[in-house]
């Protein structure tokens, strides 16, 4: 709640003060709404939950935004950090239009309901939401885009797999959203892949980041007999010093780490969304928004193309034969599924049978941890 | 099961250090008259500054005496705004922690992330070895150890000094001070900064020997949770000192029993501290206001 409140008072002076380049768009106008989304736009607006400098979620997205920035010289690229998820983030976005911005992203899981009010308010602007679903029809002005997150994070179980001796990994997570449930499944099935009775012990934080409440449930973890550590959590350094100072094993996740973890780290996944950011913007600016692949629930990963979620460098401890065996799993993605059938739930009741290879929309929608994940998730 | 007592146990000790220090610092303050709300930015800002110049002289006991200094600091200006200026208490120690919170997350945010050395446990020698007891209080961090003399030695100075009697008449009968020709103002001043220190090196344990990381507003309400505390705690260091691994407790559960497979809703547990505060405050009901320094029950009623 504080943490929401503070950053509001920070935000206004820097909106504020990125407003004086664009000022002959006020004789814009939305009647009809005739404007392809986006098209011809003198600036694109992007706002993140978090501070730019994270090391995690939030600054990989920023860089992403300077991304385009180097991509487009011309075009304004307005930025605002520590945007809630809530109608603030509207309020937030309204005045990144004010100025000129007919293309937004709202980079933040939370921000979608916001996104999409903003988005039917502004028939001119294309509003881009990162990571959640649009249930329903999607408007001609809106869409959401996303990696297959859990495609890495399935190789690096591979990793966790082949390095435990204890046969006990750990996951600390934030919340049970899909995302991460599906982050937690895969892991779990990357390292089965490799070491059928591996279990994976799941720990809640109930919180992006609180350091505290992290080195709690990495201390326990350890105690568990636990030796290699993974996370889904936007800061990401207590778990893995805590991992380090044990001499234990880490997979990261969001931004290659192993600066804090020279003797522990094993592989994970990071962020590398220039690309995906440059195309999206290029695609609206063109006018061609509407209708194309981005007005949509879009995701890509190894079986459509470049993922923004890449697999992060080996660290030392790493052999060749799980080298090797990550690459030929990579390969399989392309045509295969960290979720390819059978895959059984908590309970060994088959949820996805015998040589069905689910497609992406439908892995976001699992929402049980898979057979060998040790945790609950709360009853909805 | 023992087990879980075991780890539930070192974890209230490993996660209650830090909301002891702010509890304790509260404890002097509100002794004096003068409750501080602000106590939370105090921690906030100890925890920055400890971590960031353990980052950058490589020393970590020069981050907890910068803790210290920080959340001084911070309590100055509430001091200076309630005992000089008489300002509304609630008000100001709100204020002073949004200052503390944004003044944190402004200059913070270039050591989010940064490298730092901190306090790593310390295993005590025979003491650490001890069956149960050993593994609970004598394997932690050097800041830890100073906290299990810290209450103590606050129990015995406000009790038995002549400087814990002036403080304490400053909170009970400020008037007699007057007559005996000292200044209650200057030794609420006094008082005010001395618990924001405390509670500014709660802060630095909490980022150089519990997280090992800063993120903005990584206290996450534990100052609050020391200010409940001190009421409930009737303003005692030693009950302060039990409650504040009450609290630790309730914080430890969770990750003990989800790293065990445990079934239980991850929601549930996470209000459970909160829960306990409301039925101690429940239970104990008007009683802990009997309890109060006389200057300060004037100040909440």
């Amino acid at each position: 709640m504080l943490r929401k409140l503070i950053p509001l008072a920070l935000l206004a002076p820097l909106i504020a003060c990125s407003a004086n380049t664009t000022g002959t768009t006020g004789a814009t106008t939305n009647s009809g709404g005739a404007a392809a989304p986006g098209k011809g736009s003198p600036s694109v607006g992007f706002i993140f939950v978090g501070p730019k400098d994270d090391y995690g979620y939030n600054q990989a997205a920023y860089q992403g935004s300077q991304a385009v920035a180097a991509a487009f010289p011309n075009l304004k690229v307005l930025t605002a950090e520590n945007v809630p998820e809530d109608d603030n983030a509207a309020r937030v976005m309204n005045s990144m239009i004010a100025k000129g911005a007919k293309i937004i992203f709202a980079t933040s899981y939370g921000h979608l309901d916001a996104a999409m009010k903003v988005a039917a308010e502004h028939p001119d602007v294309a509003v881009v939401q990162q990571g959640n679903l649009i249930t329903g029809a999607v408007p001609a002005n809106a869409g959401t885009f996303f990696g297959t997150v859990y495609e890495p994070v399935y190789l690096a179980g591979i990793a966790a797999g082949k390095a435990t001796k204890s046969g006990k990994l750990g996951y600390v997570y934030a919340f049970p959203i899909t995302q991460t449930i599906d982050n937690i499944d895969a892991f779990e099935r990357g390292a089965q892949s490799v070491n059928p009775t591996v279990k994976t012990y799941a720990v809640s934080t109930s919180s992006w980041c609180d350091p505290a409440k992290q080195a709690e449930a990495a201390a326990n973890l350890l105690k568990q007999g636990v030796d290699v550590i993974t996370q889904h959590q936007d800061c990401t350094a207590t778990v893995i010093k805590a991992t380090e100072a044990a001499g234990k094993y880490t997979v990261g996740y969001h931004a290659d780490a192993s600066s804090i973890a020279p003797k522990g780290w094993l592989t994970g996944s990071q962020w590398n969304w220039g690309p995906l950011y440059v195309d999206i913007v290029k695609t609206a600016l063109g006018g061609g928004f509407t209708g194309s692949k981005y007005n949509a629930n879009f995701r890509v990963g190894y079986k459509t193309g470049e993922n923004p979620f890449v697999q992060s460098p080996y660290g030392p401890m790493v052999d060749e034969a799980t080298k090797s065996a990550i690459d030929q799993a990579r390969e399989g993605l392309k045509t295969g599924s960290p979720f390819a059938g059978p895959v059984k739930d908590q309970d060994g009741k088959v949820r996805i049978p015998d040589g069905t290879v689910p497609d992406y929309t439908a892995i976001e929608k699992i929402d049980y941890f898979v057979d060998g994940v040790v945790g609950t998730l709360p009853k909805s | 099961m023992s087990d879980l007592v075991v780890d539930v146990l070192t974890g209230a000790v490993r996660g209650g250090t830090a909301i002891m220090f702010a509890a304790l610092g509260e404890t002097v303050s509100e002794r004096a008259g003068v409750v501080n709300l602000g106590t939370e930015g105090s921690m906030l800002v100890g925890a920055l500054a400890g971590y960031a110049v353990a980052a950058e002289t490589g020393s970590p006991w020069a981050g907890v005496a910068a803790g210290a200094v920080a959340g001084g600091l911070l309590a100055l200006v509430h001091a200076v705004m309630v005992v000089w200026r008489r300002a509304d208490q609630f008000a100001t120690g709100l204020t002073v922690m949004f200052l503390g919170l944004g003044l944190t997350s402004l200059f913070g945010a270039a050591y989010v992330g940064r490298a730092a050395p901190g306090f790593d446990p310390v295993k005590l020698p025979i003491l650490g070895d001890l069956p149960v007891v050993g593994e609970v209080l004598f394997q932690h961090d050097p800041v830890t150890y100073v906290s299990f003399a810290a209450a103590p030695l606050l129990w015995w100075w406000l009790r038995s000094t002549r400087g814990g009697l002036l403080l304490r008449t400053a909170g009970e009968r400020a008037d007699v001070l007057h007559v005996h020709g000292y200044r209650p103002g200057l030794i609420r001043g006094a008082a005010v900064v001395a618990g924001g220190a405390l509670a500014g090196i709660g802060g630095a344990q909490l980022a150089t020997a519990y997280a090992h990381a800063w993120f903005e507003g990584m206290t996450a309400g534990r100052g609050f949770i020391a200010v409940a505390l001190v009421i409930f705690a009737a303003w005692r260091p030693l009950w302060v000192m039990a409650g504040s691994y009450l609290f630790g407790a309730a914080l430890a559960l969770a990750p003990a029993l989800q790293a065990r497979g445990e079934s239980l809703n991850q929601f549930a547990l996470d209000a459970l501290p909160f829960l306990i505060t409301l039925a101690i405050l429940a239970i104990l009901g008007r009683r802990t206001l009997r309890a109060a320094p006389e200057e300060l029950r004037r100040v909440f009623t």
